[in-house]
């Protein structure tokens, strides 16, 4: 017998990937938890039927989020992750000396639980003594700050389900006043090639740049990703992604990494025709 | 053969509904699209389903306008699910029940003692059947600017000046959620020999949680119109009408059927018999989760400050004698901007859309099918538009109430020979039609009214800060109609 699990990645297209087991199935107060161990990707965290990240390709997704801005701004001292709760991000954030605090706003405590078991990979920093977990709506945290964080990290699912509230225009003005004045926003940035996601893009990126003078957005490629072709945002008060960008102060922190680097950094911010007509057009 | 008993559990309109689609029978009768046949775009819109239920009253499915099996059996079942006598299924909104227990308790000529700040529908009953109302200025709140409800003592006042007056409405509560002291009322209005008649348009939850203020049928009103659709999670514009034994069931039909469709929705009706199933068996707890909600944004919009959301505390034992929990209604004057302001940034920047806002006030409808996220949307939201708009609140306007100065009876000033003037010359004329915002719907001048500086300088304020104004002949509020 042969177990497949599918991520529907629009109304026509799918992603299948074999099942060695499952292992485990939750229903939490607010999702489905699930987490599998896959053939051709390893362990995968599934919330909902949707794929969240799997142990072949997040260090891509977490690695873009947190190198970038880092690579940016010369001195984060104060992160805030929203969502997150598989730990991917806050372990690339725990490279970097220079933070003294993180804060981690996850709606759902059960998706830390069940990550701290299973998903060793990337949980395995949440217990690093500068991690402050907040298990509480992202929205409701955030609306509660001002000037507290040098940067702010949205690592949550699609707009789609529990983390809508974390796609609009409200939550990136709070964001804005939650940051310092010289504050970066990353945030999650969906997929631009598939229509059915084309729309949530273009808001988000509208929304984002009503709030803030700098905003753009990223590429990168995450092979079991919708469409594989995946966006970050980038805003801030002051700092350019490019421009701002300190190659050598970053180099010389020595960090490892297995995507990152701070030539695909620039390289990352020339976008394909379609994705500028999509957010401009 | 021996009729099963009725019980709660039962929804008989809604079960011979869904039978005379599964028995697809071969239709020759209206409505001629026949399931969506005639017209695929319907279906493809609207759902093959929803087509199939759109039929016809024919034996099977009883007559709205004479009810004596399915729709009796689902009305029986709601006046009990209700604690009323009878219950009247409404398909021309609770507008229509309003009218009916107006038309059904007071004549030509005679009083009907209420509030000012009625919705237009009892109002336009007035126009329509020629009663004449006794006005009761309903108290103030000097802090929001918001009318509440009647004083005891002023109703008494009312019916001692009053004494052939036929009946009282009372309005459970008004649209900020605020009540008057409805038993003592009724108890007052009975002993002088008098109806009482409860809008319960924002109250048919009351019925449901001993939590919330006293219902109309629980406080011994004669007639109640609950507007299933609003809070009782029914389709727009399905209501119910309630009433007791003090009123003959069969003259309210006739009172209905005068203005009611004679092709009633069936849609409509079966919401309203599924939905009375719902609220008997699950009504606690789903006011309950409303309240709750209500409550917590109440409490963390007042943590923002600025704001004021207001809640049970606005109480004085008289014109607010109780609160409506589930109301959020937002006091907006402080941070500078007037609600209509508040209310159109909700929608146009963030995609939020409230019931209503005012001059002073936004009112956000809160229920049970809210989720979590969007009242954290709500409330972050109002926390942007603070940081971003705030302004100082100098020279806005502070009230959202004005006595009438009532110079003629509604329905004669609505009949009455006019003119049309610009508004700023009808200073001092009589109104013979309304103006109003909608929502909220409450006419800030009604027919037979006359026109105050104070009542200009609120219609110019209102309009220019972009309510939805309503009621007048010209679309574009410049002229008003004036008895000649």
């Amino acid at each position: 017998m042969e177990l497949w699990y599918t991520d529907k990645h629009t109304d026509d297209v799918s992603f299948s990937v074999k099942v060695k087991r499952q292992l485990a199935s939750h229903k939490s107060e607010i999702q489905q938890i699930d987490i599998l161990d896959t053939c051709g990707f390893g362990r995968v965290l599934v919330l909902d039927g949707e794929l969240m990240i799997t142990e072949k390709d997040e260090f891509i997704y977490h690695e873009m989020m947190t190198h970038v801005p880092m690579a940016v701004h010369p001195n984060v001292e104060t992160v805030l992750v929203v969502g997150g709760g598989d730990g991917g991000t806050v372990r690339e954030l725990a490279k970097y000396k220079s933070i003294r605090e993180i804060d981690l706003v996850e709606a759902d405590k059960e998706v830390v639980t069940l990550s701290s078991i299973h998903l060793p990979f990337t949980a395995c920093k949440l217990r690093d003594p500068r991690v402050r977990m907040h298990f509480e709506d992202g929205l409701r945290f955030v609306r509660g700050k001002k000037d507290a964080y040098d940067l702010i990290i949205v690592d949550c699912p699609d707009p789609y389900g529990p983390a809508e509230g974390l796609f609009t225009r409200e939550f990136y003005g709070n964001c804005c006043n939650a940051l310092k004045d010289d504050g970066i926003l990353i945030n999650q940035h969906e997929s631009p090639f598939y229509a059915a996601h084309q729309t949530s893009v273009k808001n988000a990126h509208a929304h984002i740049a009503i709030e803030f003078p700098v905003s753009t957005v990223y590429q990168c490629h995450i092979p079991s990703y919708p469409s594989g072709h995946w966006l970050f945002g980038f805003a801030s008060l002051k700092y350019d992604p490019v421009r701002d960008l300190d190659s050598g102060r970053w180099n010389s922190l020595g960090i490892a990494t297995r995507y990152y680097n701070t030539d695909l950094h620039r390289g990352a911010f020339a976008l394909p025709n379609y994705v500028k007509e999509l957010l401009h057009g | 053969m021996q009729e099963a008993k009725l019980d709660q559990s039962q929804t008989p309109l809604a079960d011979a509904l869904n039978a005379q689609r599964i028995n697809r029978l071969a239709h020759f009768d209206v409505p001629g699209h026949k399931g969506g046949r005639m017209n695929p775009e319907l279906p493809d819109y609207f759902g093959k389903l929803c087509m199939a239920l759109d039929v016809n009253s024919m034996k099977p499915l009883d007559n709205l306008g004479h009810p004596v099996s399915v729709i009796k059996d689902a009305q029986d079942l709601a006046a009990e699910a209700f604690g009323a006598d009878n219950a009247f299924f409404m398909v021309n909104g609770t507008t229509s029940a309003v009218q009916t227990m107006i038309w059904a308790t007071c004549g030509r000529g005679e009083k009907i003692i209420m509030p000012r700040n009625v919705h237009r529908s009892a109002i336009n009953a007035l126009v329509v059947n020629g009663a004449v109302p006794v006005y009761v200025n309903p108290g103030r709140n000097p802090r929001l600017g918001i009318p509440l409800g009647m004083g005891v003592e002023d109703v008494q006042r009312a019916i001692e000046q009053h004494p052939d007056a036929k009946a009282i409405l009372v309005n459970n509560p008004t649209y900020y959620g605020v009540c008057s002291d409805l038993k003592t009322i009724v108890s007052i209005a009975h002993a002088a020999g008098m109806k009482v008649l409860a809008d319960e348009a924002h109250g048919t939850h009351f019925y449901f949680n001993d939590k919330l203020p006293i219902s109309g049928m629980e406080a011994g009103c004669d007639m109640a119109a609950a507007s299933l659709h609003k809070t009782g999670g029914s389709l727009t514009q399905s209501s119910i009408l309630l009433s007791k034994d003090s009123i003959n069931p069969d003259y309210v039909r006739q009172m209905i059927t005068l203005t009611q469709s004679t092709s009633a929705n069936y849609l409509l009706l079966s919401s309203l018999d599924l939905a009375r199933r719902h609220l008997h068996y699950h009504g606690g707890e789903v006011y309950s989760k409303t309240i709750s909600f209500a409550e917590y944004a109440r409490e963390e919009i007042n943590r923002l400050g600025g704001y004021y959301a207001f809640g049970p505390e606005i109480c004085n034992d008289d014109t607010c004698f109780a609160f409506d929990l589930t109301k959020l209604s937002v006091h907006t004057r402080d941070i500078g901007l007037a609600g209509i302001e508040v209310y159109d940034l909700l929608r146009d920047d963030y995609g939020i859309q409230i019931e209503f806002g005012d001059v002073g006030n936004i009112l956000a409808i809160i229920s049970a099918g809210d989720r979590r996220m969007d009242i954290e949307r709500l409330i972050s939201a109002l926390a942007e538009i603070k940081r971003l708009h705030r302004k100082d609140p100098v020279g806005l306007f502070d009230h959202e109430y004005i006595d009438p100065d009532v110079v003629m009876t509604p329905e004669a000033a609505f009949v009455a020979p006019k003119q049309s003037v610009p508004l700023e010359q009808s200073l001092g004329r009589i109104a013979g039609e309304f103006v109003m915002s909608y929502p909220p719907g409450i006419p800030i001048l009604a027919p037979g009214e006359r026109v105050t500086p104070d009542i200009l300088e609120h219609i110019q304020f209102t309009k220019a800060k972009g309510c939805f104004m309503t009621g007048p002949l010209d679309m574009k509020i410049e002229n008003l109609q004036v008895v000649k």
